[in-house]
């Protein structure tokens, strides 16, 4: 997502009066209102609509909507002149293969329009280009240059130039080490042999795709009337795009359209403005949307989307980067129609409700224990390794099955083994509360066994003050309300936050579920707990199994 | 009045002959303590028996050190006693022969030299004023003598001693008494004035009361005060959030849908392929999602680097997906498209799909649910609530753990009005009557929906969740043809808060047991 601002003034002026009605128009056209100020209006655009991004890209499409101008935009496109070309060396192919390039001429440029392209150009960097990974936008004043012009790669000290922004040359491994910009997209260009550059017939390096343009060739000012436009970068489809988002940006700006031959490049000529074709189906666009608009109706509301309509060919504008199929289209249409115009309606359909039984029988769990007055409560399922690891007496070295998160923001950094740990936690949290405390949980644990992470919901209840007999009461009561019989033994190995001789561990029908005991003092000393607790925690798969 | 009457607990009754005394009599003759007596005064008070006024007031006491000054005199009298004796002696000797602490010392110097008794000259303490002078009984010394007094009853030259002797280590303190004065009301009077029957009423019911007849035929029982507050206690209950969950678990059970259930953990190609997310969309980046990188057999951090996107695939998830057809379809979908589609146009890179998450959405359910689904048994509907994560920090609106709602309707017939018509129904039951539908965006859905609510106190439109009819680029690799599938996910953690007047993100899962006990019900 990202938000755009546009002069209040100037829209007032070319589009209409920013009311309420108004608001509402925008935001029912896809784009919702972020912010109206006196001097800006902010709307926000979805990441499938990147020609809204500028204000002329808005514009002309917001324009259609609203019924003024309606129908695929015309622009014309001259062929090109003496010497509009591109080299595109092989050596490319490899490192940044795709370029496809325009020259624009007779711009009218102020501040303002300055402003908007560049504005433009670092939005879809940001967006569509993945950051300037995968499209990279270049825009240069063309009396600095001299065509025709060459796109190639070399080996990075072989490149030399005067980076944007910097009083002496560099090579472009040092652009890479030293220039701020550099540094920023250096991972870009990582493990690279060779650079790519774009080069004119003087052999002055205009740029370095995808990371700064020279000092020479310089940036666009209001005295700029001709560019030269060029988008590099990994996907072909996307660079199409992109420098016709930009170049028919700079026709509504006032330019005109030259194209350019491209020789060794994906294609021959660029760009290519010619609209895309799509069939569209009435009896879809209504099924789909359940409405019973005729033919005409359809047509005219495809128009105000500012496609073109013939018997059921859609010509789609060659700057929309979100028509993949018809479905897009009929959205489209829908949008046009208006949202708010749709009567809503329910169906007849019957189905059956049903609740998973697993969280019935939770549920039941819970019922069963705040009839004895204990409370439920609910934890993360993240943990930090202090509160699992540390505060229960284990190594962290010893602690194999602990399944850790890649670059967490937080000091959550591992999945909770068990819910033990999280009721003691809130035990010391609230030393200050009455008592006596009674707490359980019915929630998912996460281990792992050698290669599985297995996911299990497990149940957990502790008392404070609190001894073996009370807890152990608690726990039969439970068994005995869902009518489930267990016993109790010995463990082999008692957990070490139990006190050895005061746990049990619990079997049910030959299977041991869980442990049950006091917690030992050592324990509860690392907890900072300062009244006795006893404790339970069981798996509740195998009780799904017998409950279902 | 004999209502009244018949209220007055034994005590109350003990004190009643004694209100126009002293407290301290009215517990020596009754007999009673001191609370008990003040109980009973309390209670006379909710009677209207008696009005009971508490002044609060500051009285100067003698302190530790004041009370043995009292006896053994100021340390200052003690040195000007000493050079009463010797006129004149250096500092040295006096401070040994006054057998004064340096404390006491200093302070004695100081107060004999503010009041001009004595002068200080080339380490000597000489005295400068005459028999008459020194006899006189200093100010502070009076004061000392006269405590203790009432602060509002001090006189102006009491007040000075005060502040002089306040600075220096426990020679007075000021401590605050409650004095109480009862004042007996018109009512009171009349039921002083009558006879109070020494019948005993029956007060606590016992066993040993009900087994003989004769101790409580025909006698009478103390009336109760019963307005009078009684101590709060608390129960147990099922946590707030669960309750919310159990009430929406119940509204899509009631329209007719069945839960669907599945892991938290999922494989990046459940999470984000198989719902038609392109695999270089930034929100599959590990700054918005959590991917879990387990070691392998060996426990080697190093391996961690190998994998250019540094997770290592450790799951049995990746056997999960061995069903080569489905990977295919997804493959296709995004390289080539499908159905019509043009697709994303990129090289879809397997290892990438293997990749474990935790899940962003609930969404990757309903894409489960799709691939498992015959095509006998719709229409169908399906729901699923549950957590969800994303690598967020914490703050008081943001969290790395949420609850999301979901729900689809697969019906060969369904269509955007009833999309529209199911999330009117569905949210009316949340509470929320007001709704609005804008275009959105989403890359599984098309056409998409954002849900705005009118929120009837705060007075704006509230942004309550997505929704949108699945792509063909999801559902025919996935369910094997074309079938509208409506689909709606809204979270559900603003709901709660909303409900429960929480304004902080954090206090959900905070299990402050103080609060959770006092916590209302979700009653909807």
């Amino acid at each position: 997502m990202s938000n755009v601002k546009f002069n209040k003034k100037i829209f007032e002026k070319e589009i209409g009066k920013i009311d309420d009605k108004m608001q509402m128009r925008i935001a029912m056209f896809g784009t919702p209102v972020e912010s109206v100020t006196n001097e800006e209006i902010e709307i926000e655009v979805f990441p499938n609509r990147p020609d809204l991004l500028s204000y002329h890209g808005f514009k002309k499409s917001f324009l259609a909507f609203l019924g003024k101008k309606t129908g695929l935009k015309n622009y014309k496109i001259n062929k090109p002149e003496k010497d509009y070309k591109v080299i595109i060396d092989s050596s490319v192919k490899d490192v940044r293969p795709y370029t496809c390039c325009a020259i624009v001429k007779g711009l009218k440029l102020d501040d303002d329009k300055i402003k908007e392209l560049i504005d433009l150009q670092e939005k879809l960097h940001f967006t569509v280009g993945r950051k300037r990974k995968k499209l990279a936008i270049g825009i240069y004043p063309l009396e600095k240059i001299k065509l025709p012009i060459t796109y190639k790669a070399l080996e990075p000290d072989k490149i030399k130039f005067q980076p944007l922004e910097s009083p002496r040359e560099m090579s472009g491994l040092q652009i890479l080490q030293r220039h701020p910009t550099g540094k920023d997209y250096a991972h870009l260009l990582a493990g690279k042999t060779k650079f790519p550059i774009f080069i004119d017939d003087n052999k002055n390096i205009l740029s370095m795709p995808p990371i700064i343009n020279s000092e020479l060739t310089g940036k666009i000012t209001t005295k700029t009337k001709d560019v030269f436009v060029e988008c590099s970068g990994e996907n072909y489809e996307i660079l199409k795009k992109c420098l016709n988002i930009i170049v028919t940006t700079l026709n509504d700006m006032g330019g005109t359209i030259y194209q350019m031959e491209l020789k060794g490049g994906k294609e021959k000529i660029t760009p290519n403005l010619s609209s895309e074709k799509m069939k569209i189906s009435i009896e879809n666009v209504n099924k789909l949307l359940g409405l019973e608009l005729k033919e005409k109706e359809i047509k005219q509301f495809l128009e105000r989307m500012g496609h073109n309509y013939n018997k059921q060919n859609v010509e789609i504008p060659s700057w929309r980067t979100d028509i993949l199929h018809e479905v897009d289209l009929i959205e489209d249409v829908a949008i046009a129609y208006g949202y708010e115009n749709f009567a809503e309606e329910i169906p007849k359909i019957s189905t059956i409700g049903k609740e998973n039984p697993r969280e019935t029988i939770k549920r039941k769990i819970s019922e069963i224990l705040t009839g004895l007055n204990m409370l439920e409560i609910s934890n993360y399922h993240l943990t930090t390794k202090n509160d699992q690891i540390i505060k229960m007496g284990e190594q962290e070295k010893q602690s194999k099955s602990i399944i850790e998160l890649e670059d967490s923001k937080t000091e959550y950094t591992i999945l909770r083994k068990d819910l033990t740990h999280y009721l003691l936690k809130i035990f010391a949290e609230n030393v200050d509360s009455e008592y006596p405390q009674k707490i359980f949980e019915t929630g998912k644990v996460f281990n792992l066994e050698g290669y599985k992470i297995i996911e299990k919901e497990n149940f957990s209840m502790a008392i404070t003050p609190g001894n073996f007999t009370e807890i152990k009461q608690i726990l039969e009561y439970l068994f005995r309300m869902i009518n489930l019989e267990i016993k109790f033994q010995e463990p082999k190995d008692t957990p070490i936050h139990f006190i050895d001789g005061r746990c049990g561990e619990i079997i049910l029908e030959n299977k041991s579920i869980g442990f049950i005991g006091e917690i030992h003092p050592k324990i509860l000393r690392n907890w900072k707990i300062k009244m006795p607790v006893a404790l339970c925690e069981i798996e509740l798969e195998n009780i799904f199994e017998k409950l279902y | 009045m004999k209502k009244i009457i018949e209220s007055l607990s034994p005590n109350e009754k003990k004190i009643l002959p004694y209100l126009d005394e002293e407290l301290i009599q009215i517990c020596k003759k009754s007999n009673l303590d001191k609370v008990s007596v003040l109980r009973a005064l309390e209670y006379l008070q909710n009677k209207k028996i008696i009005n009971l006024e508490t002044k609060k007031k500051k009285i100067i006491e003698i302190g530790v050190n004041g009370a043995f000054y009292r006896t053994k005199g100021l340390p200052e009298r003690r040195l000007l006693n000493l050079l009463d004796e010797k006129r004149i002696i250096s500092l040295e000797d006096a401070q040994k022969q006054s057998n004064l602490s340096n404390e006491e010392f200093k302070a004695s110097l100081g107060v004999l030299k503010r009041k001009a008794l004595i002068e200080l000259k080339n380490g000597k303490i000489i005295l400068s004023s005459n028999k008459g002078e020194i006899s006189k009984k200093t100010l502070e010394e009076q004061f000392i003598e006269s405590l203790p007094i009432e602060y509002d009853k001090l006189l102006p030259e009491q007040i000075f001693a005060l502040k002089s002797l306040q600075n220096r280590k426990d020679i007075i303190q000021i401590a605050e008494k409650k004095e109480f004065e009862i004042t007996t009301t018109e009512l009171g009077k009349e039921i002083v004035n009558s006879k109070i029957s020494s019948e005993d009423l029956i007060e606590q019911i016992d066993s040993d009361i009900l087994k003989n007849e004769k101790l409580w035929k025909g006698k009478k029982f103390r009336r109760y005060d019963i307005t009078s507050p009684v101590p709060k206690i608390n129960g147990g209950k099922r946590h707030f959030v669960n309750q919310a969950i159990d009430y929406a678990r119940k509204i899509w059970t009631d329209m007719g849908f069945q839960e669907m259930q599945g892991d938290m953990i999922q494989s990046s190609f459940w999470n984000f392929d198989a719902l038609f997310t392109a695999q270089d969309h930034p929100v599959r980046e590990m700054q918005d999602t959590f991917f879990i990188d387990a070691p392998s057999k060996n426990f080697e951090k190093n391996f961690r680097g190998l994998a250019p996107l540094g997770c290592t695939l450790v799951s049995e998830r990746a056997s999960e997906f061995q069903n080569k057809k489905l990977i295919e379809a997804i493959k296709n979908s995004h390289e080539k498209g499908v159905g019509g589609s043009k697709g994303w146009n990129y090289k879809w890179d397997e290892k990438q799909a293997q990749k474990t998450c935790l899940r962003t959405h609930t969404t990757c359910l309903s894409a489960h649910t799709l691939a498992n689904l015959k095509k006998e048994n719709l229409p169908q509907k399906f729901f699923a609530v549950g957590k969800c994560f994303r690598n967020e920090t914490v703050d008081w609106s943001h969290g790395f753990e949420f609850n999301q709602t979901e729900g689809i309707v697969i019906d060969k017939d369904a269509n955007f009005r009833h999309l529209l018509g199911y999330l009117k129904q569905f949210y009316k039951k949340m509470g929320f009557e007001n709704l609005r539908f804008n275009p959105a965006y989403f890359p599984y859905t098309e056409p998409s929906v954002e849900i705005h609510a009118w929120h009837p106190e705060k007075k704006i439109w509230l942004e309550i969740g997505g929704a949108g009819i699945f792509r063909p680029e999801v559902i025919i690799p996935l369910f094997g043809e074309y079938i509208p599938v409506l689909a709606w996910g809204p979270g559900f953690d603003r709901t709660i808060m909303d409900y429960y007047e929480i304004k902080d993100l954090r206090e959900i899962y905070k299990n402050d047991l103080t609060k959770l006990r006092k916590m209302k019900f979700w009653i909807k």
